[in-house]
């Protein structure tokens, strides 16, 4: 798992899956549901204030994953539907598609939860998003001047983001 | 091995009206498949409420780790779900078989009351023909 040793960002950046600046918005979780990052590219429609947005993508996300620790087909051992449960456990999901979006997901060991929504044609992001986390860890947790678990305020980060998502397609 | 492991049929207020194992491992009690069927009733709501852009219809494909969920709601609310293996193909076709099965079979038997459990011989019957079917052609290929 490059993911989490590497002390430097994955020499070369995962090649776009498909051309034409196509992503929605990004969100960033930590691992108690407070929402660290969210940046938006294009977003026509709203039906929430931001903070009522967050919540509800959270707990999409959470539900959806115990939804899927307990279908798993393969195990036989799942435990109860809702139990919390701590990241890597379990059957998780990587990605959803509906009619007008997809959503990619990715969680980080420590409960990073890194969220892209992009159009529904969109290939596999999985290595995009470890992408992203890297960002995250390199631009992020070794600044000196962020405490873990405030909102994101790093400049840097940001336009590096922008940057990379928007060649991503 | 089952390329398909399990199909749910949950009418417009999310209530399980029909679900088919095809061999996951480890059973699922009736209140476990009742709650998981809830569940993604509303799941399946709030990913249209988080829509980008207007006219969403839900999620149509859930890729978790060990399994592929592919889901198809009808016109009426009635929401058809399959559980299979990563990258099955052919699933929404299947979806669609399905649901021609349904309404041939359960909405136009005259004993069969609206939203409830479908306890209906024909239907299970040609939908058992239909899954061996499409696990045939994924074996030919």
């Amino acid at each position: 798992m490059q993911f989490f040793g590497g002390s430097e960002i994955s020499p070369s950046p995962p090649p776009p899956t498909v051309s034409g600046n196509n992503a929605h918005m990004l969100y960033v979780f930590n691992r108690n549901g407070v929402c660290l990052l969210y940046r938006e590219w294009n977003r026509p429609l709203k039906t929430l204030n931001p903070q009522q947005d967050h919540k509800l993508m959270f707990g999409l996300l959470f539900s959806l994953k115990s939804l899927t620790a307990k279908m798993d087909p393969t195990s036989a051992e799942k435990g109860n539907l809702g139990v919390p449960q701590l990241p890597g456990q379990g059957c998780s999901f990587h990605s959803f598609r509906t009619n007008t979006y997809k959503l990619s997901f990715m969680e980080s060991p420590s409960g990073i939860k890194i969220i892209l929504v992009t159009h529904p044609r969109t290939g596999d992001l999985r290595e995009s998003l470890k992408y992203i986390y890297n960002l995250y860890v390199e631009y992020v947790v070794k600044n000196p001047l962020y405490s873990p678990g405030a909102p994101i305020k790093c400049e840097l980060f940001n336009s590096t983001l922008d940057q990379y998502v928007r060649g991503l397609g | 091995m089952a390329a398909i492991y399990s199909l749910y049929i949950i009418n417009k207020s999310g209530g399980l009206i029909f679900y088919k194992d095809y061999g996951s491992a480890g059973r699922m009690d009736t209140n476990d498949s009742l709650r998981l069927a809830s569940l993604w009733h509303s799941m399946h709501a709030i990913s249209q409420q988080l829509s980008p852009v207007n006219g969403c219809a839900g999620i149509e494909l859930l890729q978790a780790d060990n399994f592929d969920l592919h889901c198809f709601q009808s016109l009426t609310g009635t929401k058809f779900f399959v559980v299979c293996e990563p990258g099955s193909p052919h699933m929404e076709s299947l979806l669609k078989y399905i649901y021609e099965l349904y309404t041939d079979y359960v909405l136009k038997n005259p004993f069969y009351e609206m939203e409830m459990p479908i306890r209906c011989e024909l239907f299970d019957i040609n939908l058992s023909q239909a899954v061996q079917k499409d696990r045939v052609a994924l074996l030919g290929r």
